[in-house]
């Protein structure tokens, strides 16, 4: 489904040059959730950006479904379409109402009718848990359900992927489990995932595979398991001491 | 709370002040022996034009009948054709059975008709709501160019905000009609509302660009995410938002545009202002007259102040 290889994204600016992402290569089958982990700015969230070509990397590969983004002729917004993001800060849009944030990119996007766009708007609501809210606005909802919109609006693009940069850092902790749960049914039901988290207890849970970044570099991948029980590197066993 | 108690005292003294300021005008004016003459001013506003009437054919006038002021004279050509035409009766210059020949004149109406106060009016309001709209779509392009990632665009942008910000709206004015205006052969019209639209066109760019800026940088993420392209995501996510917020710079922009408009009277486009020179230079009621006119820009900023302020009021209902 993804196949990343030798991924390269450099950051240049005033004369500091950040390798965020260095050279790293994993491929995610479909069905498959893999969940990353490091410490912060090791590069986690670039290189999520890179799979749905919202950063353009410098050099390597990224092929999701067959489309390689760093060849020119791909259509990125096609790829992006069929890719859905969920971001930390959920980024709803704070002019449109519950459902129009749901239904938007249904019908400008897809191109489905008004009525098709919301009826599927008001089914992801309700899978998501807040059926009742489709006519607020974003700003009156709590953080765990303004994330729970996020989650439906992406899954309304039908996506073959979801991307997840850290859905759960912002939120207060009594809300995390709420966010949590929906994630993790959606793994339940075969949804291809690439999760950033520091949820150890999801990674634990949900994940088939975890990634460990760190300056940039992918430093070890492997099942929770291995990761929780027997990790190989120095660093990992470090961080996770940090964060266990 | 202390200050809110007070209140009433400060208000007090602000109308102190006021009348205080009033009264010294007043005396000031006397000293100087100006004679005011208000009773002038509204005819300037509204006159009543006389119109003359004539008969548009050789014949013959065949009846006349008088009701509450107005007579209604019928008119016989040689050939039979009829006409009816009404004109005051103390005006009235010909009687029944008399012969006439085509043009003589029948008699006069008098009508209301606009003065050069409310042409000039109307001329300032035309060229500024024009000149607005022009300088909305060149300053949305040319916000959007400065925001660009191509860098001729955005070169390009710059140096005409540069350029415009940079040089007093009176030069433009000149340059825009006596250069520009001659080489293309520019009517003083276009090329004054062209020049009003360049010059708030580069600040409405201005005001545009920090608006889109001030648009976290999430949301065109959220909305490329998704699969829009960028004209979709800067039509349904950004601009929408943006437009929000700039609102209120960009109404202060529109109502300085209404009162930069009285600079074209300069190029001889009879605006509010120019009509005031005019009127000045036939009357002698100069006080009077460029103190109506102060008034009258006054009320159209603030009529528009308060829609703009409405407006802010309905677009705020999903905050
Ligand atoms: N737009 C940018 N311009 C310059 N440097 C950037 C930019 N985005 C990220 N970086 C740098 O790239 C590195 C990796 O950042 P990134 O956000 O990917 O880290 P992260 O692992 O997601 O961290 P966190 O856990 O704090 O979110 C950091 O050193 C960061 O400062
Ligand atoms: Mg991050």
């Amino acid at each position: 489904m993804i196949d990343a290889r030798n991924v390269v994204k450099v950051f240049t600016g005033r004369g500091q040059v950040v390798r965020a992402v260095d050279d790293v290569s994993t491929t995610v089958d479909k069905g498959e959730v893999v969940v990353i982990i490091g410490p912060s700015g090791s590069g986690k969230s670039t290189f999520l950006r890179c799979l749905n070509g919202l950063e353009i990397f410098d050099s390597g590969h990224v092929v999701i479904d067959g489309k390689d983004l760093a060849n020119r002729k791909t259509d990125l917004n096609k790829v992006r379409a069929e890719v859905g993001m969920v971001f930390q800060q959920f980024n709803l849009f704070p002019h449109k109402s519950v459902l129009e944030n749901i239904a938007l990119a249904q019908r400008i996007v897809r191109r489905r009718g008004g009525d098709e766009a919301t009826e599927k708007a008001r089914l992801l609501l309700q899978k998501v848990g807040i059926p009742e809210k489709e006519n607020e606005y974003p700003s009156r909802l709590s953080g765990g359900q303004q994330q729970r919109v996020a989650i439906a609006r992406a899954l309304a693009m039908d996506p073959k992927v979801m991307l997840f940069d850290e859905p759960t850092s912002a939120l207060d902790p009594e809300m995390v489990g709420e966010v949590l749960d929906v994630m993790k049914q959606l793994a339940r039901e075969g949804m291809t995932m690439v999760v950033v988290t520091h949820e150890m207890g999801f990674a634990r849970e949900v994940a088939d595979r975890v990634l460990f970044m760190d300056y940039g570099k992918l430093v070890e991948e492997g099942t929770p398991e291995h990761f929780f029980t027997e990790p190989r590197e120095e660093r990992t066993k470090l961080f996770l001491n940090q964060v266990l | 709370m202390v200050s809110t108690q007070r209140l009433w005292l400060w208000k007090l003294l602000l109308a102190v002040i006021l009348i205080g300021m009033a009264a010294g005008t007043w005396g000031a004016v006397n000293r100087i022996d100006y004679t005011w003459r208000w009773n002038r001013v509204p005819q300037y506003f509204f006159y009543q034009a006389e119109e003359s009437h004539q008969i548009p054919f050789d014949g013959q006038v065949s009846r006349i009948i008088n009701a509450e002021g107005t007579s209604t004279v019928t008119l016989t050509s040689e050939s039979g054709e009829v006409v009816q035409v009404a004109v005051g009766t103390d005006t009235l210059r010909v009687s029944e059975g008399e012969d006439l020949f085509e043009d003589d004149t029948i008699g006069f109406t008098t009508e209301w008709s606009l003065g050069p106060l409310m042409t000039g009016l109307w001329t300032t309001l035309w060229l500024s709501a024009g000149a607005s709209v022009l300088a909305l779509i060149i300053g949305l392009l040319t916000g959007l160019a400065r925001i660009s990632k191509n860098y001729t665009l955005r070169g390009m942008a710059a140096i005409y905000v540069e350029f415009i910000r940079g040089t007093p709206l009176l030069v433009q004015i000149f340059i825009a009609y006596f250069f520009i205006g001659t080489v293309f052969d520019l009517s003083r019209n276009v090329a004054g509302m062209g020049a009003l639209a360049i010059f708030a066109g580069a600040y409405v760019a201005e005001i545009v660009r920090a608006g889109i800026q001030s648009i976290s940088r999430g949301q065109m993420e959220a909305a490329r995410s998704l699969g829009m392209n960028l004209i979709q995501a800067m039509v349904y996510i950004i601009l929408p938002q943006a437009f929000k917020r700039i609102l209120p710079p960009l109404a202060g922009q529109f109502i300085s545009l209404i009162k930069d408009s009285s600079l074209v009277s300069v190029i001889a486009i009879t605006d509010l202002t120019k009509s005031g020179r005019e009127i000045i230079t036939s009357t002698f009621a100069t006080f009077e007259i460029w103190l109506t006119i102060a008034a009258m820009y006054l009320i159209i900023t603030s009529v528009l102040s308060q829609l703009v302020f409405y407006m802010e009021r309905r677009l705020s209902i999903s905050d």
